[in-house]
């Protein structure tokens, strides 16, 4: 796969291209010009950047002010502080009070690795699930992330976007549509199907390679936007595919995982089905990639666990 | 309106206040009647919002912080038309719009609050947007005391002194008391006002339950040149009702009917000394 760079440096730059023709885009930072790779929107457009310092509560209250009067904002800050820190202001202030922020939650999942659970934001799915009007878009790569980013601006409900700061392959062809609630399929897979969401799509397209080669028939959903679900891609997925394989950088609980478990028990499908994300325990220390191929992300441990998946329907 | 009128406001205001707390057998009585004259003043001689113009970009915003004393606020809507008094009666009944804290379900509302220390970042919001698009409206936000313990008001009125926000004016009602007791019991928020200036607020000190000296303080707006405008009206909780005066026994007590008929005479009798 054709490498391109951080989704974190492609909101960026379509946010600054975005900014440039409308005045009345802003970018609301908690001293987080720097780590949201904002320095240059800053010095290019200074009367559209709104810095209210470390105090990530202060700056979803007043995103959602600036909303209201009209402002298209995107509020920036590190996930694992946005979506604990400012939990309330973004149930209250913003998605009970509908006012159209864009939340953008950076260096999400565990992209900030052995600065440990303090910086990992692996909670956000299942809480922001759980509360009333507002939509979860996780991007795979730069071309999600572009067009999320575009697609936000008339998004009509407020709107969490999370993504990480590490460079990401382009995983899809050009012509490729993108529609915010609408899972793009990858590959299609008789055997397995990954449904995956953000940064370990890449990963599942790399397993997929791998079982390819075994002559195991893999198949690779990404599933960008967790809200509102496309049941009808989980749907499909399970009609043409003997297994599937939740891939989230994320909790086991409250996620992508078990949104679709509770769509195929709800509808008395019976399929192998495995969840990988993150266990309940302290996160293991070491940088995303690491990370993630101890809990069994990676590749090689996603295509270990088809493997198994597909051993057990057969072996019974 | 003339401050004899306001006057009869606040009698009316606070009777409707009472009608509708006793009605829906609900509501924060105590923190209601101490603001009530506050929003009296503002949305009867400060504000220029109206039905009409309420979604005019260049209405001036107001946001209760303290959004307990929701019942002051529907009262006043009801009152500047915004709709018929009669949709009170659903207040916090199965299926009304009529919640127990502000929402925007309800005509003239600005924001959704009720959970505490959010309404002021949200008038900041409001306010920077005003200073940005140089848009003549006014932001106005009235906090709870008891609200100040929460952070976020702090980091709040930080940001409004940095942007240099005098298109903002925050007003604290000082009734003294939360549901627990004292303030100054529960986690002493003295000495205000200078904390209010340490924070770059320009503050002015008024009693928040004479409505002269409400008007004197609005007509003074604003008060120092690149400064947020802090009122710290010190008021008494339920104001106007002796027996509901002071305390925190009154924070959401429900009247008894011979509590509500003897409050309710009371009024009457104001009515006819003002």
């Amino acid at each position: 796969m054709e490498m391109g760079k951080a989704n974190l440096d492609e909101f960026a730059e379509t946010l600054l291209a975005l900014a440039q023709a409308d005045r009345h885009i802003l970018a609301v930072t908690s001293d987080s010009r720097g780590s949201g790779k904002l320095t240059a929107f800053g010095e290019a457009l200074p009367d559209q950047i709104v810095e209210v310092g470390i105090a990530e509560q202060n700056l979803i209250g007043i995103a959602a002010g600036l909303a209201s009067a009209g402002k298209k904002v995107f509020a920036v800050s590190p996930a694992c502080f946005l979506t604990a820190r400012s939990l309330e202001q973004i149930k209250n202030d913003v998605a009970y009070s509908d006012q159209r922020v864009k939340v953008i939650g950076i260096s999400a999942g565990v992209s900030y690795g052995a600065l440990g659970s303090t910086h990992h934001s692996l909670h956000d799915y299942a809480v922001l699930r759980a509360i009333n009007n507002i939509d979860i878009v996780a991007p795979a790569d730069n071309f999600e992330t572009r067009e999320v980013i575009r697609a936000a601006l008339n998004h009509p409900r407020p709107l969490y976007i999370r993504f990480g700061k590490r460079a990401m392959p382009h995983l899809h062809p050009p012509g490729t549509t993108f529609e915010i609630g609408k899972a793009i399929t990858l590959k299609t897979g008789t055997d397995v199907t990954f449904i995956a969401i953000g940064e370990p799509v890449a990963q599942a397209v790399l397993a997929a390679e791998k079982l390819a080669a075994e002559g195991i028939s893999a198949g690779v959903i990404s599933l960008h936007t967790l809200k509102p679900f496309d049941a009808d891609a989980l749907l499909h997925a399970a009609a043409t595919s003997r297994a599937i394989i939740t891939v989230e950088e994320h909790s086991v609980y409250g996620g992508l995982g078990e949104r679709c478990a509770s769509i195929l028990l709800e509808k008395r499908i019976m399929l192998p089905f495995k969840i990988v994300g993150f266990p309940d325990e302290y996160t293991v220390t070491g940088s995303q990639m690491e990370i993630f191929a101890h809990y069994g992300l990676a590749p090689e441990g996603l295509a270990a666990t088809a493997r198994t998946l597909l051993h057990a329907e057969v072996t019974g | 309106m003339d401050e004899r009128e306001l006057k009869q406001k606040s009698i009316q205001y606070r009777r409707t206040v009472l009608e509708i707390i006793k009605h829906a057998n609900a509501g924060h009585t105590g923190g209601s009647l101490s603001c009530v004259d506050i929003l009296n003043v503002l949305y009867n001689h400060v504000l220029n919002v109206t039905p009409a113009n309420f979604h005019d970009p260049d209405h001036d915003r107001y946001v209760q912080s303290k959004g307990h004393s929701v019942e002051a606020l529907y009262t006043v809507l009801a009152d500047k038309g915004f709709y018929p008094r009669s949709e009170l009666d659903t207040l916090e009944r199965y299926g009304s719009h009529f919640i127990g804290h502000p929402t925007r379900k309800i005509p003239g509302v600005e924001q959704n609050t009720g959970a505490l220390g959010h309404g002021l970042s949200v008038a900041v919001g409001m306010a920077i947007a005003a200073k940005k698009d140089r848009r003549a409206f006014r932001v106005f936000t009235l906090l709870g005391d008891g609200e100040l313990a929460e952070g976020s008001s702090w980091e709040a009125l930080m940001t409004a002194a940095h942007y240099q926000l005098d298109n903002l004016t925050i007003i604290v009602d000082r009734n003294e008391y939360q549901i627990t007791g004292r303030t100054e019991d529960v986690n002493g928020l003295e000495p205000l006002a200078a904390k209010f200036s340490a924070f770059g607020c320009a503050v002015t000190e008024c009693d928040g339950n004479d409505i002269n000296a409400l008007v004197g303080v609005f007509d003074s707006l604003p008060f120092v040149a690149g400064q947020p405008n802090l009122i710290l009206a010190h008021t008494v909780k339920g104001k106007g009702i002796s027996f509901m005066e002071a305390g925190s026994k009154w924070h959401h007590r429900v009247p008894t009917d011979s509590e509500f008929a003897a409050a309710l005479a009371e009024l009457a009798q104001a009515e006819v000394n003002a």
